[in-house]
């Protein structure tokens, strides 16, 4: 067991028990944050973008080709990523991601 | 000039579970139309994963979402469902009875009108609709310098453009519209582009000859006293900031799906799914349907497999607002010679 903080579109920063195996974005949607998670965690909808810290951000596999894909359906920063395509595993215990803002 | 259509049924959605119903509704003699916002059927299956395979379609140890719908629209086939494609529903309002309910159901496009004896919500996750870059006050601009979609290339004539995005529909409107625009400029987060490769070639050569400017960063703020577009504040990578002057700018980050009218119906909602009785799928308005992903109840399952299965049950409550008159016998399609006929398969 370890867990994530994600600080929400508010500013307020949650920690989340997290659980080996699920993606980022289904321990985000499991705690009831307002993550989307449209398409389910299939790399097709982008509605799970967050922005991971910097700190975090060379522990994660970089993203595949199609996560690239799917980025470019939202306004990015260099540190977006979503949160569909990060496992959770106990080397990311602590991770901290923001949740990025939804389109009007 | 507005048309104008009466039918049994009418159906919202034409994503999977919307094209099936026109199935279970054939079977029972019951004629419909379906009306998407989409240009093409098959929802979610044909517009988020067409060459991905779904493995739990019964029957199917393997089909991919395009094949599923091409494979749904051959099964309709003997019913001659009428699509009208590219239209909104705006309207739903009920001009009948409880007992006997009646419809009118309004679209936005080029507003055709129906009336019917049912409805049948099929629309699943909502319908799709351009996602909207989250960048503040985009809103004011909407209309004047904002466009999501491209209606009249005319409109673009002597502007300064900025186009924004790296799929096919960014790069197939910067080649199109290079030519009339006054200056022309693509944008995008990245020097890698998700579009036909001789559309790409074609932009880098435009850029090459400095016909126009390709910038790569993200949009962080507008400028001009909306509604009138100046310019648009652009963000690198590296942090540094720069101005693009345009009168226009045009988003092309693809489809999301919103609600959109249904929530104005008057239709109980939860969530924004709307609650139905598991015997016949009816909302709280009788004669009114809701079926697919759209729909909830206790155990609510947003499989493709759940939504045929509540077409089927839907169809039959149907027959008895379409037919109040006809008994409704049972009958199965390796058997009934009735249906086979009306399959086109009796000989
Ligand atoms: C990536 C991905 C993978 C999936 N994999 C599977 C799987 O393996 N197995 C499975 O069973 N399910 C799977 N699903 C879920 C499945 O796609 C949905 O359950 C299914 O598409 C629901 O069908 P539907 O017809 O109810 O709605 P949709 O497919 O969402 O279609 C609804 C249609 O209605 C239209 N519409 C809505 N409102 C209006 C309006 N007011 N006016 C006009 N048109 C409107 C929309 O434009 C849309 O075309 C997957 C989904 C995704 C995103
Ligand atoms: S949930 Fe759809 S891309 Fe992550």
């Amino acid at each position: 067991m370890g867990v994530i903080h994600v600080t929400d579109r508010a500013g307020q920063r949650h920690t989340l028990e997290a659980i080996e195996g699920w993606r980022v974005m289904e321990i985000i949607r499991d705690w009831g944050l307002p993550i989307e998670g449209l398409c389910g965690g299939a790399c097709e909808c982008a509605t799970c973008h967050v922005f991971v810290s910097e700190e975090w951000l060379d522990k994660l596999y970089p993203p595949t080709e199609e996560e690239e894909d799917q980025l470019d359906t939202v306004m990015t920063r260099p540190n977006s990523r979503l949160s569909c395509q990060i496992l959770w595993t106990p080397e990311l215990d602590g991770l901290e991601v923001t949740l990025a803002p939804t389109g009007a | 000039m507005t048309d104008h259509i009466e039918t049994d049924v009418v159906i919202i959605g034409a994503g999977p579970v919307g094209l099936f119903a026109v199935f279970e509704l054939g079977l029972l003699d019951i004629k419909c139309h379906l009306i998407d916002i989409l240009p093409k059927v098959g929802g979610q299956c044909a517009e988020l994963y067409p060459e991905k395979p779904i493995y739990d379609i019964p029957g199917f140890p393997m089909v991919t979402g395009q094949g599923l719908v091409d494979n749904l629209m051959a099964q309709i086939e003997p019913f001659h469902p009428t699509f009208h494609l590219n239209e909104m529903v705006e309207s739903l309002e009920s001009i009948g009875t409880p007992e006997a309910p009646l419809f009118r159901v309004k679209t936005s496009e080029n507003g055709t009108t129906f009336t019917c004896k049912a409805v049948i919500i099929a629309a699943g996750g909502g319908s799709f609709q351009p996602k909207k870059p989250p960048i503040d006050n985009i809103e004011a601009y909407e209309g004047t310098g904002v466009y999501y979609a491209v209606r009249k290339m005319e409109m673009f004539r002597n502007k300064k453009v900025l186009i924004v995005g790296g799929g096919d529909s960014a790069l197939d409107w910067t080649v199109n519209l290079q030519p009339i625009a006054k200056r022309l400029t693509l944008l995008h987060r990245r020097d890698a582009f998700r579009a036909a490769p001789h559309t790409v070639e074609k932009m880098r050569s435009l850029v090459a000859s400095g016909d126009m400017d390709l910038h790569l960063g993200q949009v962080t703020s507008l400028k001009g006293e909306a509604p009138v577009l100046e310019g648009a504040v652009i963000r690198k990578d590296d942090g540094s900031e720069f101005t693009i002057d345009c009168d226009v700018m045009l988003p092309f980050f693809g489809l999301t799906m919103k609600l959109g009218p249904i929530a104005d119906w008057g239709l109980n909602l939860h969530e924004n799914v709307i609650p139905v009785d598991t015997e016949k799928f009816e909302t709280n308005v009788p004669g009114i349907f809701a079926i697919g992903d759209i729909n909830t109840y206790p155990g609510k399952l947003k499989l493709i497999l759940s939504g045929f299965h509540e077409g089927a049950l839907a169809a039959q409550k149907v027959h008895r607002y379409v037919y109040p008159e006809k008994r409704l016998l049972f009958q199965y399609t390796t058997s009934s010679t009735s249906l086979q006929k009306k399959l086109g398969v009796a000989a």
